[in-house]
């Protein structure tokens, strides 16, 4: 069985404490939310922190507040953000994303900031130490090597949160705090396309909140290839938001998912729309243009040849979505799930 | 090191002494006995090892067991009450929902949260409820059959 490596756990109850915490030694501490990316990651000593911050008991964290748009907690769990009626009425793209990830126990225990910072994937680096050291490792940890392109000078493990691609092109922000200050930077300028260095959020710096500027006159849709229809990570995936004049497009924005280091901003199908009226040529148009910058590579589930085509029908699917379409049984086609509102949510409303 | 833990576990006050560096999930085998709930996959795949923690359904796997001081935790243990099975347990055995039974004490205490928020579940909310318990025995219809059969169950 694998066990947890040692490590000094601190449990802060504001985020000064944990700022201060983190600030000792970031290069050999990390930040515990949920657990569900870092506890697994630990196990098979993908990564080995010597000082663990739990962020849990910081409970401002764990907050949704109004305002212009919406303040997204970065402890907020997926379950708690798919239960909250405002997202589901107002950022229905943000609502699929997040009830497509996973299953119903790890949306209980994940959270936003964790997902919207889960760590890249690849074949060659989700694996346990022994499976690693057989290979003997790849660059993104312990080795040397990308086993996935092995010319290739950086990594290139996959980008697979579904809420991040959602939150930039609802043109989020995120709110980062460390001992020296804070710093607000979209969810675009959050990441970087290398599978190692992901994230510009440095290392002494705390996601604290995530904002959502205000849905007025906004539709989006988010839209998931995955293995299972039960759960799964992503191996493609569009997002797309948009605001409408009556039927003419007055903005657009659509981000590719899984098919890069990180999210992918297609701007310029989202250019070939801007102004104009959904026609389904302009959707073909628009989605082949967004797959056409798609670079999923051979370090995941399903054919990358596939997934490269296969965004090209989700960005349609999305923009069918959004221009008003019933979708409902193409979805359930591919999701496989009939991405059910709990009760208690029902009843929140 | 060892940590000093205080929990409830199936409505019975618990303190035990634990390695910092155990889930939850080892704490309840290894050091309470409770060997009830399973370790499956480890990794936060298979939901064997699904516990309630204050009534929501988590994988005890990727739980720090120092993150559980103070909080109410169910195991399948605590399902059955004055020595009569639980209506889950017992429809899971008329109805043959269990074969090699693995992963039965998981969907078990799922189904008791999801029974527990929601007494009429639809089978797609079951289904749902369900997705991320894994079963490679029974192909999932008698389960589901037991949970409906659960729900319509006087408790």
């Amino acid at each position: 069985m694998m066990r947890l490596p040692g490590f000094r756990y601190r449990a802060p109850r504001t985020i000064g404490e944990a700022a201060a915490w983190l600030a000792e030694n970031p290069a050999n501490t990390m930040l515990l939310a949920g657990g569900t990316d870092l506890l697994p990651n630990m196990k098979r000593r993908q990564q080995t922190p010597s000082t663990v911050v739990a962020l849990r008991g910081i409970t401002s964290l764990s907050e949704i507040h109004n305002g212009d748009g919406l303040a997204i907690g970065s402890g907020v769990t997926l379950s708690h953000l798919i239960g909250d009626a405002r997202v589901r009425q107002s950022y229905p793209g943000l609502w699929q994303a997040a009830a497509q990830v996973a299953t119903p126990h790890l949306r209980n225990m994940g959270t936003v900031g964790g997902n919207l910072c889960l760590d890249t994937r690849c074949t060659y680096y989700d694996q346990n130490y022994e499976w690693r050291k057989s290979i003997d490792f790849c660059m993104k940890r312990d080795g040397k090597i990308c086993w996935v392109a092995t010319s290739s000078p950086k990594c290139l493990a996959v980008s697979s949160t579904d809420t991040a691609p959602m939150l930039q092109a609802l043109g989020a922000t995120v709110t980062l705090v460390s001992i020296r200050g804070e710093r607000i930077v979209p969810v675009a300028e959050l990441f970087a396309n290398d599978g190692m260095r992901y994230l510009t959020r440095q290392p002494d710096e705390i996601v604290t909140s995530i904002r959502v500027p205000a849905a007025t006159g906004w539709r989006s849709a988010y839209w998931k290839l995955r293995r299972r229809g039960a759960f799964d990570f992503p191996v493609a995936a569009a997002a797309v938001a948009a605001r409408f004049d009556g039927a003419r497009v007055v903005d657009l924005r659509i981000v590719l998912g899984a098919v890069s280091s990180r999210p992918l901003s297609a701007d310029r199908a989202a250019a070939l729309l801007t102004g104009q009226d959904l026609s389904d040529e302009l959707i073909e148009s628009a989605a082949v243009a967004a797959a056409g910058i798609a670079k999923p590579m051979d370090n995941t589930d399903f054919e990358l040849v596939w997934r490269k085509k296969m965004v090209r029908s989700l960005v349609s699917h999305a923009l069918h979505e959004i221009r008003g379409d019933d979708m409902r049984a193409r979805r359930h086609q591919l999701a496989r799930q009939e991405l059910l509102i709990p009760a208690s949510a029902s009843a929140a409303r | 090191m060892k940590v000093r833990l205080k929990c409830t576990v199936n409505q019975e006050p618990v303190e035990v002494l634990a390695d910092d560096y155990k889930t939850l999930l080892e704490v309840l085998r290894e050091d309470l006995q409770l060997t009830g709930t399973k370790h499956g996959c480890e990794l936060g795949e298979c939901g064997a090892c699904a516990v309630l923690v204050d009534g929501t359904p988590v994988l005890s796997c990727l739980v720090l067991a120092v993150e559980s001081e103070g909080r109410r935790i169910t195991t399948v243990e605590g399902l059955a009450a004055d020595g009569r099975l639980h209506p889950l347990q017992k429809c899971f055995a008329d109805l043959g929902a269990a074969q090699c039974g693995y992963c039965t004490p998981g969907i078990l205490i799922t189904a008791k949260a999801l029974l527990d928020a929601e007494p009429n579940p639809s089978r797609a909310r079951i289904c749902e409820a369900l997705s991320g318990n894994l079963c490679r025995c029974t192909g999932y219809l008698q389960i589901v059959e037991a949970v409906e059969a659960a729900a319509k169950a006087p408790r």
